[in-house]
């Protein structure tokens, strides 16, 4: 079984903290880790390959040449192969001009069985690489996938977390899936694990291993554009209430609530 | 270069959510959104209604702001199937050109939309909270909250048509019904488009409280403050009296204290109430990304630096064991007068 895991490299949200006069999110010096939800894809990728017996797991990335620490902590993890996609030409991609390149990776690295990757990352938060890649590569595919079991050589059954409750669905391989972190619980690396990663040679691939029209790639070829960045403050003007004061708090918050006819 | 306001405007598309047959309330939110945009481009709206069996009237989101409705029945969509879905939502675009079209940011929303995105090639803006027309270019101006809902981020899709976007629901109200009148169309869709890949297996609806936090006007969440898990108890008598909803912050589900779906934040559930209430929550990035936009939101914490505070309307300081009995009488005494 030949399975995919397309990861991405985020920052560690537990080290950002806020600035409290501007209420900005303070960046520097935090750290960069694997986006948590592709800890999930890429540990499903393991059970599978272990659970078929054989096969092999390939953790696939777009992103700066750092992006490599996230490929070796897959590597580190039980991944067998890792391929860094890196050009200067694929910076500043949104999600089509991302899941051109990935797409484009997978059609030249492939045949898979299967392609796994988080719902969402944590930066971006919007979810749309893993379906917009199966829509490139014609692949049947399904999103926050809390479940699965492989019920056939050819078949694997998942289980969506929706808002009602749970949906499930049946796809025949190739196909791709997008993961919630109830799906699983990511292991640790082990110190082989580790060892074979600092070692591991990664392949890297730019454009002229996909051959993708330019037009097509990073910023220039992103339909969407940012255009502007504004930092809105948080103008909330608290009042406090403790100690001997916290009767007239409750009084306020049931005044709050009959103000918004929620009482 | 062509800009917008020289090209003929083409008119928005909003795609609407059936649920068991029936129009979700997000349609109309986005109905609305919908007409004040054709406004200010000089178009029209309609409204895309995909499902099987239809047991509300799909004529409803004219008197919210349609001016035709493209409504499409077909055994194949009674249940969510996300590669037909995909497939007819491309093929009415491929047909009738729209320049803007809006989606709900749900998960069917979140999962169909983005295929749509890369069948007919064109941009998506994921989770929208600002939706207008720039008046120089006439283009869709997309805000969104962007690296943990800190910053606003606005995005323009100036080549590529038609320019989409997802909402999620509860972002914009649904306007006052008024008297107007549009037309329902079914358009002819291509059989082999209604053919899947993939099987529907079943569903299985939670009834379990707080699964749907995203929909309820109140929200009382917990952190670790709460000690332990049967504390949540406690937040849920209070969630009940308002009939609201039990949110939590990550540390609490990770600790297996409540089950994923009450999660609040970038790795849970964005929500947006009109009251949210943060209980032995301290207010980490990552949960503050998850609740801000609430319209009034009270913190209950001992800690008096808790950042929590900083984003409140209302800090209450103090033992949340003390504060929260006393707000559930106070409330109760209140529902009895």
């Amino acid at each position: 079984m030949k399975i995919a895991v397309l990861v991405k490299q985020v920052p560690d949200t537990d080290e950002v903290k806020m600035d409290p006069e501007k209420g900005t999110m303070v960046r520097e010096g935090v750290g960069a880790i694997m986006n948590p939800l592709d800890m999930n894809a890429l540990e499903a990728a393991l059970a599978l390959k272990r659970g078929a017996g054989d096969g092999e797991v390939t953790v696939l990335s777009m992103g700066p040449p750092q992006t490599e620490e996230a490929l070796r902590e897959a590597i580190a993890l039980g991944a067998d192969k890792a391929l860094l996609l890196t050009d200067r030409a694929f910076a500043g991609a949104d999600t089509w001009a991302t899941s051109r390149v990935l797409a484009e990776a997978i059609r030249k690295t492939g045949p898979f069985d299967l392609i796994l990757a988080g719902e969402k990352a944590t930066d971006g938060e919007t979810g749309q690489v893993g379906p917009e890649v199966a829509a490139m590569l014609d692949l049947p595919f399904s999103t926050y996938v809390s479940a699965l079991e492989r019920i056939s050589p050819a078949e694997i059954r998942v289980r969506r977390t929706i808002e009602e409750g749970y949906q499930y669905q049946i796809l025949s391989f190739p196909c791709l899936l997008t993961v919630l972190s109830d799906l699983n619980e990511p292991s640790m690396p082990t110190l082989a694990g580790k060892k074979k990663a600092r070692r591991f040679s990664l392949e890297t691939a730019g454009n002229e291993a996909l051959d993708l029209p330019k037009e097509e790639l990073g910023l220039s070829g992103s339909p969407t554009r940012v255009v502007r960045i504004s930092y809105p403050k948080i103008t909330r003007n608290t009042e406090h209430f403790s100690g001997s004061h916290l009767d007239e708090g409750i009084e306020r918050v049931v005044a709050l609530l009959k103000e918004q006819a929620l009482l | 270069m062509q800009t917008e306001t020289t090209r003929t405007p083409s008119g928005i598309f909003v795609l609407g959510e059936m649920r068991n047959g029936h129009i979700h309330s997000v349609t109309l939110e986005l109905t609305g959104k919908g007409r004040e945009l054709a406004a200010a481009r000089g178009c029209t709206v309609t409204t895309v209604l995909l499902g099987g069996e239809f047991k509300d009237d799909p004529a409803d989101p004219i008197r919210y702001g349609a001016d035709r409705i493209l409504a499409v029945n077909h055994p194949s969509l009674e249940h969510f199937d996300q590669e037909i879905i995909a497939k007819v939502t491309a093929h009415l675009i491929e047909t009738e050109k729209p320049e803007i079209v809006l989606a709900p940011a749900t998960t069917a929303g979140r999962t169909y939309l983005p295929a749509v995105a890369a069948l007919v090639n064109t941009g998506l803006t994921a989770d929208c909270t600002g939706l207008d027309i720039d008046p120089e270019t006439g283009l869709l101006l997309q805000t969104r909250p962007a690296i943990g809902g800190n910053v606003m981020a606005t995005i323009k899709t100036p080549n590529h048509r038609p320019q989409m976007s997802t909402v999620r629901p509860r972002t914009f109200r649904i306007p006052d019904p008024e008297g107007r009148t549009g037309e329902v169309l079914h358009p002819p869709v291509p059989e082999h488009l209604f053919s899947s890949r993939i099987r529907n297996d079943g569903m299985e609806y939670l009834e379990e409280q707080g699964a749907n936090i995203q929909d309820l006007d109140v929200v009382i969440s917990g952190g670790k403050g709460l000690k332990r898990p049967e504390s949540f108890r406690l937040l849920q008598e209070l969630a009940d009296l308002l009939d609201g909803g039990v949110g939590a912050s990550r540390p609490t589900v990770e600790a297996k204290w409540i089950p994923y779906p009450h999660q609040v934040g970038l790795s849970g559930k964005v929500v947006a109430p009109k009251l949210y209430m943060a209980v032995g929550i301290s207010g980490a990035v990552q949960h503050l990304a998850g609740m801000q936009t609430a319209q009034t939101i009270v913190a209950v914490n001992k800690d008096p630096e808790a950042p929590i505070f900083r984003v409140a309307d209302v800090a209450l300081c103090g033992d949340l064991f003390d504060i929260v009995p006393r707000l559930i009488e106070r409330i109760k005494k209140e529902k009895r007068s």
